[in-house]
């Protein structure tokens, strides 16, 4: 989400309107999505927060579960989020400047609803945590190294890791199973995968090898190039259990 | 009188359960008022936050003698329907009494991790009413860490490590432990077929 509407970018970079998020969240539920995310890539970076107004829009047509990014830096806020209909929120940038924000929004609403994003990638031979990623202007690499901060949070409360691997994102040349199945090692709440998928293949590939609980995808969806209900069909003969 | 009246047991996000009721053409109407509570058609009895809080609410606002005798259809959502049983071992509160029973929390195990979260299928549903068009295998979505065990008045069933019963129903009084409002197609059935009972 940027102002309003459905964005995709390339590498975190680039992004092009994809369409109305009402029909576009609709067309997805319809079409069997288990979950779905909405991002403000605006959100953090600018220092402001998500634009309310859209979430309960979102809410009275969706019948899935969906969760809520951007910018949610304290408990009051992501009560309004939660109130709107959204079932999580999940925490990125904020996290990191301020980790007790973890441990409030867990008590207060349970770690049901506390999911922590991480977008990570290599850099000098090591996994490191990025933050501002919605803004190219103001990326930047955090202190923190990526295995280090996926213990910290589930310490303190993270009920669901999304890794977002930004060196794939976008390209879709696969998901970045190497990072990912190091970090499966480390957490034993639900982690979701992020980035990289461009065929059924990829999304096989991520279940098995490395065992993750979700996988999430957006520029194979919104371009048309995977249709959910063929995935879900070819997965199934695969022997990788979906629903429906 | 109020159609349908969604108990107010304050701190529950009850948002998307309005809407998909409005889905369904169904105004609900939230409340905590016995008097407004024992005239609706039909009740729903939602929850989400910790069984101990959940039951003080109802105590203060004189209910928790008040939903045992209601006898129009009642349907109570995840903490809603745990409220139902004699008790549970969440901060070891006695409930409504409804349904025997306690509700006890899971045993969290490798690959298993406790709150129980996600998508899940249903098995041995029961042929009622409430679940008219529902089939084993159909997939529900649930968030939970305590559950109700399997008894006499299991109508759905589910598992996470043993069977636990995700849906009841005992005369008018009727619960999933899943959340029907996030629980897609099957879901909207289910609402669709309590809104359907007299």
């Amino acid at each position: 989400m940027r102002d309003g509407q459905v964005v995709k970018g390339v590498r975190f970079r680039d992004h092009r309107v994809v369409g109305d998020i009402i029909e576009l969240a609709g067309r997805y539920s319809a079409e069997g999505a288990d979950e779905l995310v909405f991002y403000d890539i605006t959100a953090s970076p600018e220092g402001r927060s998500v634009d309310r107004g859209w979430i309960s829009r979102v809410a009275r047509v969706l019948d899935i579960p969906f969760c809520v990014a951007g910018g949610i830096r304290s408990v009051a806020e992501a009560e309004q989020v939660l109130a709107a209909g959204a079932e999580k929120v999940s925490v990125n940038s904020p996290a990191l400047e301020t980790p007790g924000l973890i441990d409030e929004l867990a008590r207060r609403f349970g770690s049901q609803c506390v999911v922590v994003g991480i977008d990570s990638q290599r850099v000098d031979g090591e996994w490191r945590v990025h933050q501002y990623t919605g803004d190219p202007d103001r990326a930047q690499r955090s202190a923190r190294r990526t295995l280090e901060w996926v213990d910290e949070v589930q310490s303190r409360g993270a009920g669901e890791i999304v890794l977002n691997c930004m060196n794939v994102d976008g390209v879709r040349q696969g998901y970045d199973v190497e990072q990912l199945s190091a970090v499966r090692e480390r957490c034993a709440v639900p982690l979701i995968a992020s980035g990289g998928a461009g065929q059924p293949g990829h999304f096989a590939e991520v279940f098995r090898r490395a065992r993750v609980d979700g996988a999430l995808a957006a520029s194979v969806f919104h371009s048309g190039e995977i249709a959910i209900p063929d995935l879900k069909a070819w997965l199934r003969r695969e022997h990788i259990e979906v629903r429906p | 009188m109020k159609d349908l009246v969604i108990i107010d047991s304050g701190g529950a996000n009850i948002a998307s359960l309005v809407y998909a009721l409005e889905r369904l053409g169904c105004a609900a109407h939230l409340s905590a008022d016995p008097v407004e509570i024992r005239s609706a058609a039909r009740v729903i009895l939602p929850g989400v936050g910790a069984a101990a809080d959940a039951m003080a609410r109802l105590r203060a606002h004189g209910l928790v003698d008040v939903i045992p005798r209601l006898t129009q259809p009642l349907l109570g959502i995840c903490l809603g329907m745990q409220l139902l049983f004699e008790s549970s071992e969440e901060g070891d509160t006695r409930c409504l009494g409804v349904f025997p029973g306690a509700v006890r929390r899971f045993a969290a195990a490798p690959g298993r991790p406790v709150p129980h979260m996600g998508w899940n299928s249903l098995h041995a549903v029961a042929d009622v009413p409430l679940l008219a068009g529902i089939r084993d295998g159909d997939y529900a979505y649930f968030v939970h860490s305590f559950a109700a065990p399997v008894g006499e008045h299991t109508l759905a069933r589910c598992a996470y490590g043993a069977d636990f019963s995700a849906v009841v129903g005992r005369g008018n009084f009727m619960a999933t432990q899943f959340h029907p409002e996030r629980s897609a197609a099957a879901g909207a059935r289910i609402l669709a077929n309590f809104l359907g009972l007299s």
